[in-house]
């Protein structure tokens, strides 16, 4: 399977190119950036971890800065997935503007939906990451990162 | 009204002496009134009768939605009356149209209750549409003045919130109507939740004339519809919804029906306007205790919100739904199947996002608004709208909208799951070559022919349609700078 989170799973994998450019979009309308990496990509699994802490003050011209960062991280958790995360300090908004995959293991085994009867006719779900049977940094087949 | 035969014929009648007076001289027209910031003000487009004079028009609208009846009444005296007059402080002619005037007209907050469109709606538009003096009456626009918008609860959860209830950011969502809107059992029901779903739509959604019928009762859908927003999340990992529609006769109904969505772990649940603004205030207060995002579906406001020269505006109607709170409303496509002028659309999308909206008579804007910071309503746009129009669509609305492709997905010929990929490859593409830099509108169809070449299912839903427009002239247009509805 695939996981589709973020605003481009649809598309090929982007290139560090193209990776390039959305930070670039980032920059020019004022938004923070920061890369987050996880082994445990159930949808609700609202926090991945943080490389580094968030890139406030960068200018238009230090993309490559940023893309540094992306690419340090794939270096560190070549088999983790790891997004891109646009920030939007505006009034009104305070909150994250573009989030987008940029690195994802080679073999995704996905979730399995667990199905337990409770009372007429309701079903409780529960949905079981397949990866997150192992330990954190032992999972999608990489040795332990930490 | 002047054309009245009697005491209001004479010039020399004391204001108090039994009788008719012109609403003007009675004190519901003052041209040099400065409204007040606390004020509610009103634009109405009013078509006086012939013969009729527009300024004692405007007065009598001032009037007959505030304290007058159509006689004089001593009563009146044992109140500071002065202070609950609405006054038309501005009246003019509309440019280009022969006997239509704008009147704008001033409220005092302490005429209307707290945290209540039924009371506001019941004042600002309750007697006076009949009102034979005028052939015709349209409400244009409303300032809420900040005092009156702080009474109310506002959207459940707003845009920001719900972006990121479903961690989804940076891209118009995507939903599709499930179609047929009647007649599905089910279990059939629940599998075109489930293609639309897997294929990559981000929500399905109940049509709005889909409650529960004998064809299929409410709570069996509910049932499999979770069935099959569960098993699309398992297969994409993914956050996916369905709007479960819990539109009833009753209120009791209303809240049993949510309660249940809500047993489900639904994130969504979608109501009607047909409902009526009490209900839906009390949906949108059990759905911010509730957690649960809150859908409207504007059923049966194009009766009343289309016609240019009576009823109420749309925008009007966006204004109260902000304000009684709901975290999606229908507001127009542009290029799809149903009336919308992109000028005025836009003046729509701008109302339910924007904290601030200037005056801006090209949008149909007539006083400036300020939300002071009540969260934005996600504008929802459907009704024959399809993976083609991608460029269209982002340029109108830009990224904080529904775009819901029932049709453009169901219809798909390689099926439903086929059609949701071609629509979440095209919007993808779409917002890549934005974010790029590229000039997405004029570059678009370039831009999606290129993604089709990758993805089959997008190049199957841009060959079947193609040709398909709607290019019909808008009924509802601006009076400043008319656009011509885009095809």
């Amino acid at each position: 399977m695939r996981i589709t989170q973020g605003a481009f799973s649809y598309l090929a994998e982007l290139t560090d190119e193209q990776i390039e450019a959305q930070l670039r979009y980032a920059l020019q309308n004022g938004w923070s950036i920061s890369v987050e990496y996880t082994d445990d990509p159930h949808p609700r699994n609202s926090y991945w971890d943080l490389w580094g802490t968030p890139m406030f003050d960068l200018s238009v011209d230090e993309v490559e800065t940023a893309m540094r960062e992306v690419r340090a991280c794939r270096e560190g958790f070549p088999s983790h997935y790891i997004k891109v995360i646009a920030s939007d300090a505006s009034y009104n908004r305070q909150s994250t503007a573009l989030s987008f995959i940029v690195n994802r293991p080679e073999v995704e085994p996905g979730f399995r939906l667990d199905r337990t009867d409770a009372h007429d006719r309701v079903v409780r779900y529960g949905l079981h990451s397949y990866a997150t049977e192992q330990p954190p940094g032992q999972r999608y087949g990489q040795g332990s990162n930490e | 009204m002047t054309s009245t035969s009697g005491p209001a014929d004479n010039p020399t009648k004391d204001r108090w002496s039994s009788g008719v007076t012109p609403y003007a001289e009675m004190g519901y027209y003052d041209a040099d009134y400065e409204p007040k910031d606390t004020d509610i003000l009103a634009a109405f487009r009013i078509t006086p009768q012939p013969g009729i004079d527009a300024i004692e028009a405007a007065a009598a609208v001032a009037g007959e939605s505030s304290t007058a009846t159509w006689t004089v009444v001593w009563t009146d005296r044992l109140t500071d009356y002065q202070h609950y007059q609405a006054k038309a402080y501005r009246v003019e002619p509309v440019p280009g149209v022969e006997g239509q005037y704008i009147a704008r007209i001033a409220y005092d907050l302490d005429l209307f209750e707290e945290g209540s469109i039924a009371n506001l709606s019941s004042s600002i538009i309750g007697n006076v549409f009949g009102f034979k003096a005028l052939k015709a009456l349209r409400l244009e626009d409303m300032r809420i003045p900040t005092q009156y918008v702080k009474t109310f609860q506002g959207p459940p959860h707003g845009i920001v919130m719900e972006r990121e209830m479903l961690d989804k950011f940076g891209r118009p969502l995507l939903g599709a109507t499930v179609k047929p809107k009647l007649g599905l059992s089910a279990k059939n029901y629940g599998r075109v939740v489930y293609e639309a779903l897997r294929g990559g739509l981000d929500f399905t959604k109940d049509d709005e004339n889909i409650n529960s019928q004998p064809f299929m009762r409410w709570r069996d859908r509910f049932v499999y519809a979770t069935e099959a927003v569960n098993k699309a999340q398992a297969a994409t990992g993914e956050l996916k919804a369905h709007y479960m529609n819990v539109t009833a006769g009753t209120m009791e109904d209303m809240y049993e029906r949510a309660e249940f969505a809500k047993e489900l772990g639904a994130l969504i649940i979608m109501m009607d306007l047909t409902i009526g603004y009490t209900a839906m205030t009390s949906m949108s207060k059990w759905a911010r205790a509730n957690g649960m995002i809150l859908h409207l579906h504007r059923a049966g406001h194009g009766t009343y919100t289309r016609q240019k020269n009576h009823g109420v505006s749309f925008r009007v109607i966006a204004k109260w739904c902000r304000l009684l709170g709901v975290d999606h409303i229908h507001a127009g496509t542009v290029v799809g199947k149903l009336e919308g002028d992109p000028a005025m659309v836009k003046g729509y999308y701008d109302t339910l996002r924007k904290n601030f909206i200037k005056e801006d008579p090209e949008t149909g804007i007539y006083f400036d608004q300020d939300w002071a910071s009540m969260p934005a309503v996600m504008p929802v746009a459907s009704g024959g709208i399809h993976a083609g129009q991608m460029h269209q669509l982002l340029h109108y609305f830009g990224e904080d909208v529904v775009l819901q492709f029932g049709g453009g997905t169901i219809g798909h010929p390689m099926g439903i799951a086929a059609g949701a990929t071609a629509n979440r490859v095209a919007v993808e593409a779409m917002i890549q070559a934005r974010n790029e830099g590229r000039e997405f509108y004029e570059e678009g169809p370039d831009i999606l022919a290129k993604a089709a070449k990758g993805c089959p299912e997008l190049d199957a839903a841009l060959e079947i349609w193609k040709d398909i427009t709607f290019n019909y002239e808008s009924t509802d247009t601006p009076d400043f700078l008319v656009t011509p509805t885009v095809g």
